[in-house]
């Protein structure tokens, strides 16, 4: 199959831009898959360039529960500082089966491509892709191409879907959380939500925040060896950590309370919210998570996760209760307290 | 975070607190018969919802959140008005971002821009004009709105757009003045309120002279306040002490932005560009005479009323809504007869549930609710 393909030469593709051709099936599409795409995820599963991947069953283990997630990316701007769509897409997928106590192992990249997007701008994405992959230690085997006309899809669209492994005798959801368990999350909120908005030009706000985009397997794996109890976990993505929240609350039937002097808030990420009206509870995050725990375990939980360098600044903010159940309460640094409600829609800046 | 964090420290707070309790208590004020102090601005209703100051104070004090949003008591027909021009093909509509969720008629700027308007989310008016001049085959259109405290920022920007000669961009005026529509509360029957707090991001630019008349006609007490927890506390405070002493005087608590004598470039600007109405329609309040403003003729190049032709429709405000009666302090929110169920934040009828800074919004986002008013 790759006899006909002529010599990968990479001057070739300079200053070039994704045509309708390339989503055609033809010549075109041969080339872009061969001499662009499948180099940046070089691995043994991808290299047949089957219809399929082909996994073998082994990868279960004994007792092992297969996890199977997708998610997909459109953010705009597509490069912002501290990643772009290539690294979310990869960290975004490994971070719904981490959290749900899985090994990551193997994705699936599906782009829409938008008719005249540079070809450096996907070769940049693809390898950030590849960076992420290796950092989680998960290989990209089998994906698709489409092409769509301008105006179609803004620059690019990524699907990703990956598989994981959770090890016999895991168990994590609602079923185990009681009164006095302890919520745990591993480091400051509202990074990527600030990031992207700043990135974007139509705020004419320098604000030296970058995304806080990782995988976050490795931190998971850490935090499970330090407290085999973990109850729950979620990360904390659109809608942030007051979105997780009540996501628990709610489907635990249980009350939670949120400290606001605990909350870990980088100071940039405190300014541009006073700025611009904005809550740091509700801003979007990339590699941050909330974790459930018994209180018992909470100090080893907390130690492993600040030797981690994705969980320095790991806090505990909050505690179940049975009182107010499905209420997420914040108890300011007053001593008041306040609902946290589910956000109605995007967050809109005050004009005063 | 300096200079913001020593507003909001817990220590000096309860200080506060305990001598507006000896205050209370001085006053001889108790659950049953409240002093009710008015936060004018929509801006202090947030703070005192966001740190839950009002279930600090005392129960024999009552805050009554007052008419200062501007993005609540813009009434639906001017939204109508927004999208008209909004589904103009020429058009970019700009705006504020809490603008965009209020709701007109049929629709708000949102569901019109998913519907194909071009509607953009600006940080600054100033911002709307760059726009016009990147994009000379359309009309940008601003939505300008607000009290004197986004006037002048909107005046100045008309007059940077006659000297730089662009001519594809204008304005859409929304702005209120806050002067009229207190006298029209205090005018109001039943109107029971003790002390006021005084708007500050509008001092900075009035002055404290547009808010004499409250002590001198109306025997009131205002303090100019500033808008950190702290900043709120001790303007309650000072207005207790003001009633303790029998006193009625504006005072200036926010001295470390407000000059009693005001913004004298701002307040040119907004003369030089604007001139007041005969009288402005707010949600919630009906028709408050010379409540608002217009641009002056010789703008009228830059005036979206006098470029586009508009529904201009008035379209009188759901009857049963009972803002008009939260306003004035005569009902808390949760006594009005639709708040948590008919009106929710995610289906405004009036007026107050319509921004996070209208106080049926606050109530409903932040007060430890019953369980009937979950959704």
């Amino acid at each position: 199959m790759n006899a006909a393909v002529p010599m990968n030469d990479a001057s070739r593709w300079r200053d070039r831009t994704i045509t309708l051709a390339h989503g055609s099936g033809g010549r075109a599409m041969r080339e872009l898959i061969d001499e662009i795409i499948v180099p940046a995820f070089d691995n043994a599963l991808l290299a047949p360039l089957e219809d399929q991947a082909r996994i073998p069953a082994s990868l279960l283990g004994d007792g092992g529960t297969l996890a199977f997630t997708t998610d997909s990316f459109v953010v705009s701007p597509l490069v912002f500082p501290g990643g772009d769509i290539g690294t979310l897409a990869v960290c975004g997928t490994v971070n719904d089966l981490a959290v749900g106590g899985a090994i990551p192992k193997y994705l699936s990249c599906a782009l829409v491509l938008e008719e005249g997007l540079d070809v450096d701008m996907l070769r940049d994405v693809l390898a950030s892709m590849a960076r992420a992959a290796a950092a989680a230690g998960v290989s990209i085997v089998t994906g698709d191409t489409k092409v769509v006309e301008r105006g179609a899809a803004d620059g690019m669209f990524v699907t990703t879907a990956g598989i994981g492994v959770i090890p016999a005798g895991r168990a994590t959801g609602p079923a185990g959380v009681r009164a006095g368990d302890r919520l745990v999350v591993n480091g400051t909120l509202g990074d990527h939500g600030v990031a992207v908005m700043a990135a974007r030009n139509d705020l004419a706000l320098q604000i030296p925040v970058a995304s806080d985009c990782a995988p976050l397997n490795g931190l998971v794996e850490a935090m499970f060896s330090a407290a085999p109890d973990l109850r729950w976990l979620r990360d904390a993505t659109r809608g942030g950590l007051a979105t997780i929240a009540n996501e628990f609350a709610r489907e635990g039937h249980f009350g939670l309370v949120l400290d606001e002097t605990a909350l870990p808030v980088a100071d940039a990420v405190r300014g541009a919210c006073e700025i611009l009206g904005l809550d740091p509870l509700y801003l979007a995050n990339e590699g941050k998570l909330a974790a459930l725990v018994p209180a018992a375990q909470v100090d080893a939980l907390l130690a492993a996760m600040r030797a981690h360098p994705l969980g320095r600044d790991a806090a505990v903010v909050g505690e179940v209760r049975t009182e107010r159940p499905d209420l997420v309460v914040l108890r300011s640094r007053f001593g008041g307290d306040r609902v946290v409600d589910l956000p109605l829609g995007e967050q809109l800046p005050r004009i005063c | 975070m300096k200079f913001v964090d020593e507003f909001r420290d817990p220590i000096a707070a309860k200080a506060l607190l305990r001598e507006i309790g000896a205050s209370l208590d001085h006053l001889g004020a108790t659950e049953k018969k409240p002093i009710q102090v008015m936060e004018v601005c929509g801006g202090h209703t947030h703070s005192i919802f966001r740190y839950a100051l009002k279930d600090l104070v005392p129960q024999s004090l009552e805050f009554v959140h007052g008419p200062g949003c501007p993005v609540c008591v813009l009434p639906m027909g001017r939204v109508d008005d927004c999208i008209a021009i909004a589904r103009r093909p020429e058009v970019i509509f700009t705006t504020f971002g809490d603008a965009m969720r209020v709701p007109g008629s049929e629709m708000s700027l949102l569901q019109a821009r998913a519907q194909g308007a071009d509607v953009r989310m600006v940080y600054s008016p100033l911002d709307a004009l760059a726009l016009a001049q990147k994009n000379p085959d359309r009309e940008v259109v601003f939505f300008g709105l607000g009290f004197e405290t986004t006037m002048p920022s909107t005046a100045m920007t008309v007059l940077e757009a006659k000297r730089l000669g662009v001519r594809n961009f204008s304005l859409f005026c929304n702005h209120i003045t806050i002067v009229p529509t207190i006298k029209a509360v205090l005018d109001s029957p039943g109107m029971r309120i003790d002390g006021f707090l005084g708007p500050g991001h509008v001092g900075m630019v009035t002055g404290t002279l547009p808010f004499r008349f409250i002590a001198e006609q109306y025997h009131r007490p205002l303090v100019i306040s500033g808008f950190e927890p702290n900043d709120i506390l001790h303007s309650l405070l000072m207005v207790l002490r003001q009633l303790e002493a029998g006193e009625a005087k504006i005072e200036n608590q926010y001295s470390r932005l407000v000059d009693p004598n005001g913004n004298r470039v701002a307040m040119q600007a907004i003369a030089e560009v604007f001139e007041l109405r005969e009288f402005f329609e707010w949600r919630g309040l009906g028709s408050i005479d010379h409540s608002g403003v217009r641009v002056r003729a010789a703008y009228a190049d830059y005036d979206a009323e006098r470029r586009f032709s508009l529904p201009n429709a008035k379209i009188a405000d759901p009857k049963s809504c009972q803002c008009g009666e939260v306003i004035k302090g005569v009902l808390k929110p949760q006594q009005c007869k639709v708040f948590g169920t008919a009106c929710t934040p995610r289906t405004p009828l009036g007026a107050l549930m319509v921004s996070s800074e209208g106080a049926c919004s606050a109530y409903y986002q932040y007060a430890t609710r019953p369980e009937e008013t979950v959704a």
